[in-house]
């Protein structure tokens, strides 16, 4: 056999891919990710609602409803074990007319038979009591205090981090072209690069996971991208809501969400628009009117002259609602269809592929595995004298670069040269929040470009905003 | 005769002035200063401006000092100019007002330093 | 806890300006603190001409603008910190900053000077729809990495937006051998000064496109073109006017902020119009001790005002330290912006105990060609003047102390447009 071996491939470096190679690190098996971007967290894993929910949505008896309420549960400890942020805010699912009470009966009878600790169905005052921009309109709503909001990137980032400290390999700017069933396992064709031979495939590959599905298995699978616009508000605006406030579908149809962020940011979105283009994140001037419009008949008086970007997701929708994880074909296995909750499910979706191949290679359990994980200090939230501390030993903690997030040099730094460390803008604002404020990045951008070059050794007409195609310049003036 | 409006950029209050000219006649209304006639008859005649640039430092704090036509140039020798000052490349430190290009593009203007930039 | 008299946030034309005039009110104790690594604040990457008219009567580049008063710095030995960027500001003039060197480190002023600047609106914040890819720049971004670090962003550009700095960096590309395709601004009128649509656009040919914006962004990793359309009197753009450019690289110039987040820490009130603070003709905020001045009061169109301003605000710093608060008592009178005056600066004067002269700067909402700026106490009139009017420019009237004898019991002073 030629080209490079490995005993589990991972097409696939979002939250589920990261999550299924952190778990398999667990494990006595050489494996690898493949990831077409330059950095995880790169697709649909970057761009959604930063939802950690509770787990009424999914159909009882699904697996979506056991991954969610079980990604839910362990979710709290992960992000202490992973050092993400991570916190229950509580979820409303607001109910505005007495013609929709059954359906949120329904929802909370479905919440309590998947699993879902401490529902509650309170009243319209109880709502605005909790949050006093809630309207009038609302009548009733079902409280979940298990639900959370997570930093998407943070925790995609941990978990791949980990993976990695714990033997994981990972290929960046590497796309699978094709794959092929051989003696033993399967080979996957690179664009432009060696093969890789395998034994087992992990297909997390988001709104790709058909390609990569039907390629193997008779039966063929359909995932449609669905496009959702969200708008960010200025963090002067995070408090406008403290909880993340859902709207029950009924005749007006499915609403949007308006949630803080674990940033303290609000976020609002995202709608659903059914698409054929795979990479069709473009926000619409009509979606973006869809968000300002729905989320008005929940909550109140939102500020939306605090836009400080808008963005557009695309979640990996399976025809069937329904996520297809498992061995679809011999040694192929699929986390496919993964939308909504995804996020929620990712650290669930691992340890169950992990355990399901693990079980099948008889692979034994590592004694050196590292299950800790400790991220970049986040300088301004320390304390005075903790901070006082880290600048006395690198003083570049003191020097801020993005005024905004109060996001120091030394963090960039840290951003850049830390285990699977940033080689593009955009992979140190996920990692450190840098150009995420007000300004998005109108002041430190070329700071930051600097410390990149200088730091990975790019060459400042190379720095990319993401992807290679994405350079921030064209040249010496 | 020939009427000309034009917009005074002498300064930043930016008169509207009405040029008039007969022959070897120019008659400036609209101006609300000296300078504002002096640069409409120019502008018929003509018309100049100051250049502003910057020009390639070599071991400087910053990579590039930022560079003006000492006096104003011919505006159709503007791009002339601008390829003489991209062409060159001056070492650190450089001073503010010090001359990096001695007669520019032909016009005799010299090219000057706005700032300092000090060597590293 | 280490003192100082004054505490000045920013280095940039108005802390400057307001460290000199405070050190000649006889000021020893100045410091002031600039996060970038050098003095000048903005004006280091203004390599054009236009600065100084007034203040200097020669025409300097915003370099040379700024080396004047760095220099009146170095000259008074005023003290200031590099790389140090403060990050709280308290009611009690308790300032915290943080650098390399020092660490996080709380001083106690006695009076603190806002001189932080402003910032470029985002293209987030205009909810322009399409992709988010590379190439997209702030005007002010663009010119930071062309006229300081020498890099071109682009080489076909589309401008949107015609405040000054879009206009200088659409004849900056130029020069640098860009093509600037178009500059489009939604409103009906430009928000840049005359002079430069004159010597930036129509000096190369650029066209400027009035009631238009971009009403999509192309291309995933690096822009590749956008899509303008027209707009009708409610900005809505008009069907059928949608326009392809093909470009690499779209430079926004669609306004500026005040940076008043340490501001509205200190618990100082602010203006919704302006985004400053409110202020009196002392230009102190509502919080004692607190004075405000530059574009993090509001945003002006020339630095020579800035720099009028400034000193203003270091001169009544100045006098505070040294003699202490005494307008408590004053009588106060509110000024009041009315039809088609979107605003003053200062927004309150006090009668009693102002200088002879007390100059009120404003903004009006429109273009304006045959209208008068009237000002009234109460209910008389006291002044108008005929002028062409528009908010791109910033107007001024003065008052003079003289003026306000007749009026003991005056309550307001309204500055209003008025059509003949």
């Amino acid at each position: 056999m030629s080209g490079l071996q490995y005993d589990v491939t991972i097409i696939g470096g979002g939250v589920t891919g990261a999550a299924v190679a952190r778990e398999l690190s667990r494990y006595q098996l050489k494996t690898c990710v493949v990831e077409r971007a330059e950095d995880v967290c790169s697709g649909t894993s970057k761009a959604n609602s930063a939802i950690i929910h509770a787990g009424y949505d999914a159909a009882q008896g699904s697996i979506k409803a056991k991954m969610n309420v079980e990604g839910n549960r362990i979710m709290g400890e992960l992000s202490k074990d992973l050092d993400f942020a991570f916190r229950r805010n509580g979820s409303l699912v607001l109910c505005f007319s007495e013609d929709d009470r059954p359906a949120l009966n329904a929802l909370y009878e479905r919440g309590v038979a998947n699993g879902v600790p401490d529902l509650k169905i309170i009243s319209g005052d109880e709502v605005r009591a909790m949050e006093p921009n809630v309207t009038d309109e609302v009548v009733a709503a079902l409280f979940a205090p298990t639900g959370g909001i997570v930093c998407p990137f943070g925790l995609t980032i941990a978990l791949a981090e980990n993976a990695c400290d714990n033997g994981v390999e990972f290929y960046f700017l590497t796309e699978v072209t094709n794959i092929a069933r051989i003696d033993g396992g399967y080979k996957l064709s690179i664009k432009g690069k060696e093969d890789i031979t395998t034994r087992f495939v992990v297909n997390a590959a988001g709104v790709y996971a058909d390609v990569f599905h039907n390629m193997v298995c008779e039966d063929k699978i359909t995932i449609i991208p669905r496009k959702g616009d969200y708008c960010l508000l200025d963090q002067e605006a995070g408090k406008h809501v403290d909880k993340t406030i859902f709207q029950l579908p009924g005749k007006y149809g499915k609403g949007v969400l308006v949630s803080p962020t674990i940033h303290g940011n609000l976020l609002i979105g995202p709608t659903a628009t059914d698409i054929e283009d795979k990479e069709g994140t473009y926000t619409t001037a009509g979606e973006l009117a869809e968000v300002t419009q729905k989320s008005a008949r929940g909550v109140k008086n939102i500020p939306y002259r605090q836009v400080i970007t808008s963005f557009s997701g695309l979640r990996a929708h399976e025809s069937h609602d329904e996520f297809i994880i498992g061995e679809s074909a011999e040694g192929f296995y699929d986390a496919a269809g993964i939308e909504s909750p995804g996020l929620s499910s990712a650290p669930a979706i691992g340890v169950y592929l992990a355990e399901m191949i693990a079980d099948k290679a008889q692979a034994k359990k590592k004694e050196n595995f590292i299950a800790t994980r400790k991220g970049i200090p986040h300088v301004s939230a320390m304390s005075r004298e903790e901070r006082a501390a880290l600048i006395k030993e690198r003083p570049d903690y003191g020097t801020i670069v993005c005024r905004c997030e109060n996001v120091s040099e030394g963090e960039i730094v840290d951003s850049i040269r830390r285990t699977l460390g940033a080689r593009s803008l955009d992979g140190i604002k996920r990692r450190v929040r840098q150009g995420m404020g007000r300004c998005q990045a109108g002041f430190c951008t070329p700071r930051t470009m600097e410390i990149l070059s200088r730091e990975a050794g790019i060459p400042m007409e190379e720095i990319c905003k993401n992807q290679p195609g994405s350079e921030m310049i064209t040249g010496e003036a | 005769m020939e009427t000309r409006n034009l917009i005074c950029i002498g300064c930043p209050l930016g008169c509207p002035v009405t040029v008039t000219m007969d022959g070897d006649d120019i008659n400036v209304t609209g101006n609300t200063c000296p300078r504002g006639a002096d640069y409409a008859k120019k502008e018929v005649l003509s018309p100049t401006r100051i250049v502003t640039s910057s020009i390639r430092v070599k071991d400087g704090a910053i990579a590039r000092v930022s560079v003006k036509t000492k006096s104003d140039i011919p505006k159709s020798k503007i791009f002339e100019v601008m390829k003489e000052i991209q062409a060159v490349q001056v070492d650190a430190p450089v001073a503010l007002g010090q001359v990096l290009i001695k007669d520019c593009a032909g016009t005799g203007v010299e090219i000057i330093a706005t700032k300092t930039v000090e060597r590293v | 806890m280490r003192q100082h008299d004054i505490v000045i946030i920013g280095g940039g034309p108005a802390g400057l300006s307001a460290a000199a005039a405070a050190r000649k009110a006889g000021v020893q104790d100045i410091l002031i603190l600039e996060r970038d690594g050098v003095l000048g604040g903005i004006l280091n990457q203004c390599i054009h001409n236009g600065f100084g008219l007034h203040t200097f009567k020669e025409e300097l580049t915003g370099p040379e603008y700024a080396s004047r008063y760095i220099d009146m710095v170095e000259e008074e030995k005023i003290p200031y910190k590099l790389n140090t960027i403060v990050v709280d500001v308290n009611k009690n003039r308790e300032v915290t900053y943080i650098n390399k060197e020092e660490g996080l480190v709380t001083i106690q002023a006695g009076a603190v000077i806002l001189a932080m600047g402003c910032r470029e609106r985002p293209r987030g914040a205009l909810n322009t729809p399409g992709y988010r890819p590379a190439g997209i720049y702030s005007a002010g971004t663009a010119q930071r990495l062309m006229n300081i670090e020498g890099y071109c962003v682009g080489k076909e550009v589309v401008i949107l937006g015609s405040g000054d700095i879009g206009l200088i960096m659409a004849r900056r590309m130029t020069l640098e051998g860009a093509k600037v395709k178009v500059v489009a601004e939604l409103m009906p009128y430009s928000g840049g000064l005359k002079r430069n649509i004159v010597q930036c656009l129509d000096d190369y040919g650029i066209p400027l496109k009035l009631s238009h914006t971009i009403i999509n962004i192309e291309g995933k990793e690096r822009l590749t073109g956008i899509t303008l359309a027209e707009v009708d009197a409610n900005r809505n753009p008009i069907p059928g006017t949608e326009e392809h450019y093909s470009c690499d690289a779209l430079l926004l110039s669609v306004g500026l902020i005040p940076e008043n987040e340490l501001s509205k820490g200190a618990g100082v009130s602010m203006n919704r119009i302006t985004s400053g603070p409110n202020v009196d003709d002392c230009l102190e905020t509502e919080v004692e001790g607190i004075y405000a001045c530059g574009n993090v009061l509001h945003v002006h169109d020339l630095v020579d005002f800035v720099s009028q301003e400034a000193a203003l605000a270091g001169e009544n710093a100045a006098a505070y330290v040294k003699e202490g608060q005494n307008r408590k008592k004053s009588h106060k009178v509110a000024l009041a912006a009315e039809n088609g005056v979107r605003y003053t600066v200062p927004q309150v004067l006090n009668v009693d105990t102002m200088k002879d002269t007390v100059t009120v700067r404003f903004r009006v909402a429109d273009v304006y060609k045959d209208r008068y700026i009237a000002v009234y106490y109460d209910d008389k009139l006291i002044s108008r003047k005929k002028k062409v009017l528009a908010p791109g420019e910033m107007e001024q009237v003065v008052l003079k102390k003289s003026s306000f004898e007749g009026y003991p019991e005056i309550k307001q002073i309204k500055i209003c447009t008025e059509v003949e």
